[in-house]
């Protein structure tokens, strides 16, 4: 039995004249114990997409299940197996952090005793503050309370909404690693996240633009599609670089990719030629080209473009 | 049972922790209380009068002292024309002018037959009406002081007693409707953020998915805000009875009893508004704006019910504090037990199992 699957999922907003589309069409299917990425930027439909599976928002059309129940009929018991963490801060700010897991421990029948060991590492790092109220904690620290809240019951699916927006680099870093621990205790794990450089964390991916999936693989199976030869340029003018690379017609895409421009072409034609006939016509010094691998950023910009 | 435990726990808390509102709370309807029982009233008390007395004799005094004594009537002036009457009454000085003609004894005692012109400002027509009688009446008073002994052949005696409230005290009425309305508006206040603020904070969204039922939540809401209300209970009581003079002639636990289940009633009321709120603005703004006005008008205290047109007698039967209102008037004032006011009880009873009912049943158990 797959842990989610959603079939011909369509979720329209009433908007000023016509009807905005978040969710258009999105089916996918999430194996037991995976952990599941849904990659998009903002406004892509990933928050709406959870809220449908999560039994909060029902869709226009389409089926969905969670653990083998329906979301509309089976609304119940899927609310009573699963985590579902928001991407907004969700817990009660009045509350310190333990009143908050008790309450959330209590109202799904549990103790935090029961399944302590599922959260224990995550805890202690917010145990010396166990007194704070929840809304005095750090943004990092508000993220693993959440964590701790949705977890206490030990859901078989757990929800995450961009649990990383907003987190310092190395507590993003220290939530994976929790989130593979809980994989490996044999959670099913959908996690929705901005960030293309946490796409590779994930067993598998959907790449998620204006309510479409763009795509559905593992990280290796969406870099490995990308079909053309991806170039690296750099130079000390990268303004100028740029204006002249997109000039070109036989340049397909250029994007500014941190230090570096990534650059695909239209044709297969010797790209490093081209390059350095591009190059060599503007009067550009320290240049770098290097044919380099697509992330999943370039395969994300890719499909975008088709 | 353990969920439903925390959960009012956790309801506890938010009040708790939020002193300030607590305070409000708490204070509220004290403030509404002594406000409202003090400047809400109809009763006429120290009217400002003015006497214009030409005739300057025994019988004039003896009637001007008497009005002056009498705690309607406070004197304010002496006049000396006519002109001054009209002066003092344009000038807004005095509600009322007693006006004595020339030789007004000498005309009682000789002619039988004497005078007093009233000249009340009847702008407002209620108090006009009140302030002639009761100065006609003291002018009677004396009249009947001068010929003691004098038997009519045929007469007819009204004997007039004035029951539950011999004294004719305007808090009598006053106090059960105020009660009636602060414990309405601070009660439906206090609930209408419950539910709405959780959707505000987001909140929400976890509890909703959970094995949490409706039921629970809307139960575990009311709960705490229960407790806070037997507090305002006990100060509306203790305030009516010392601060406003009206004793609990019945049952003090009967009267207790009422209240909470009047209590329970506006925090339904609150429950719904929240329910159907999207801002906690909103349920405040609707559980003020669209409780304030029914209640005072058709609970019964301020405007007789009896009077108004069928429609508006029907729509009265709806406002929950108008039940209460007879409750306590029939308990707080006329001492009278549970076996007056088991209907009115009812209807209380009802309209809450009607409120809540509506509220689990409208309670969104998905986001929009």
């Amino acid at each position: 039995m797959k842990a989610i699957t959603a079939e011909n999922i369509v979720k329209s907003y009433p908007a000023k004249k016509t009807a905005v589309y978040a969710l258009n069409n999105v089916s996918f299917a999430v194996d037991q114990g995976e952990i599941f990425g849904l990659i998009g930027p903002d406004g892509a439909g990933k928050t709406s997409l959870f809220r449908i599976l999560t039994t909060l928002l029902l869709a226009d059309t389409g089926k969905a299940t969670v653990d083998g129940f329906d979301v509309i009929n089976d609304y119940q018991n899927i609310r009573n197996r699963i985590g579902y963490m928001p991407g907004r801060f969700s817990l009660y700010q009045d509350l310190s952090v333990q009143e908050n897991l008790e309450f959330f421990a209590t109202i799904f029948n549990t103790s935090i005793q029961e399944n302590y060991a599922l959260i224990k590492e995550i805890y202690e790092q917010i145990e010396p503050f166990k007194t704070r109220r929840a809304g005095q904690l750090s943004g990092g620290m508000k993220q693993k309370l959440a964590l701790c809240c949705a977890l206490i019951h030990k859901p078989s699916v757990l929800f995450l909404d961009e649990p990383t927006t907003g987190v310092d680099a190395v507590s993003r870093k220290e939530f994976w690693e929790m989130l593979y621990r809980l994989k490996a205790q044999g959670i099913t794990i959908m996690v929705a996240t901005p960030y293309m450089d946490e796409a590779g964390r994930c067993d598998r991916v959907a790449l998620i633009q204006k309510g479409k999936l763009l795509s559905v693989d593992t990280p290796n199976g969406i870099t490995g599609a990308f079909n053309k030869p991806l170039w690296s340029v750099s130079a000390n003018n990268m303004f100028g670089l740029m204006n002249d690379l997109k000039k070109d017609p036989a340049v397909e895409s250029c994007f500014p990719f941190g230090q570096v421009h990534h650059v695909v072409f239209k044709g297969r034609e010797n790209g490093r030629a081209k390059l350095d006939e591009i190059v060599g016509r503007g009067n550009y010094n320290q240049v770098t080209i290097k044919a380099i691998k697509p992330n999943i950023e370039d395969c994300f910009m890719a499909l975008m473009r088709e | 049972m353990k969920q439903f435990v925390i959960f009012v726990k956790k309801e506890w808390l938010h009040i708790w922790r939020d002193r300030r509102t607590l305070f409000i709370l708490l204070f509220m309807p004290i403030i509404q209380i002594v406000l409202y029982g003090f400047a809400l009233t109809n009763e006429v008390k120290n009217s400002r009068i003015a006497v214009f007395d030409q005739s300057r004799d025994e019988a004039t005094r003896a009637i001007t002292g008497e009005i002056g004594a009498s705690r309607y009537f406070n004197l304010v002036k002496n006049v000396y024309s006519y002109q001054g009457v009209e002066a003092t009454f344009r000038k807004g000085e005095i509600r009322l002018a007693v006006v004595f003609p020339r030789g007004f004894r000498y005309d009682l005692l000789h002619g039988n037959h004497a005078q007093v012109q009233l000249i009340a400002d009847a702008s407002d027509p209620n108090t006009a009406n009140t302030l002639t009688n009761y100065a006609s009446s003291i002018i009677n008073n004396y009249q009947q002081t001068l010929q003691p002994a004098a038997t009519l052949p045929y007469t007819i005696k009204t004997q007039v007693r004035m029951l539950y409230n011999p004294e004719l005290k305007g808090a009598y009425n006053f106090v059960p409707g105020v009660m009636a309305l602060v414990l309405m508006l601070v009660c439906a206040m206090m609930t209408s953020i419950a539910i709405v603020k959780e959707k505000e904070m987001g909140t929400m969204e976890v509890i909703l998915v959970s094995p949490l039922k409706p039921f629970r939540i809307i139960i575990a809401k009311t709960i705490p805000y229960l407790l806070v209300s037997m507090v305002n209970i006990a100060s509306i009581l203790l305030l009516s009875v010392y601060a406003l003079d009206v004793p609990i002639t019945g049952n003090l636990g009967l009267l207790i009893a009422e209240s909470i289940v009047f209590t329970i009633t506006s925090l339904s009321v609150g429950i719904l508004i929240s329910n159907t709120a999207k801002t906690q603005q909103t349920a405040m703004f609707t559980s003020m704006m669209s409780l304030f006005l029914p209640t005072l008008l058709f609970s019964g205290f301020m405007f007789p019910i009896e009077n108004m047109p069928a429609p508006l007698r029907v729509i009265s039967n709806l406002v929950p504090a108008k039940w209460y209102f007879i409750i306590v008037k029939d308990v707080m004032i006329k001492g009278l037990g549970f076996t007056a006011v088991w209907r009115e009880t009812l209807i209380l009873v009802s309209m809450t199992a009607v409120l809540l009912g509506v509220s689990i049943y409208k309670f969104k158990i998905r986001l929009i």
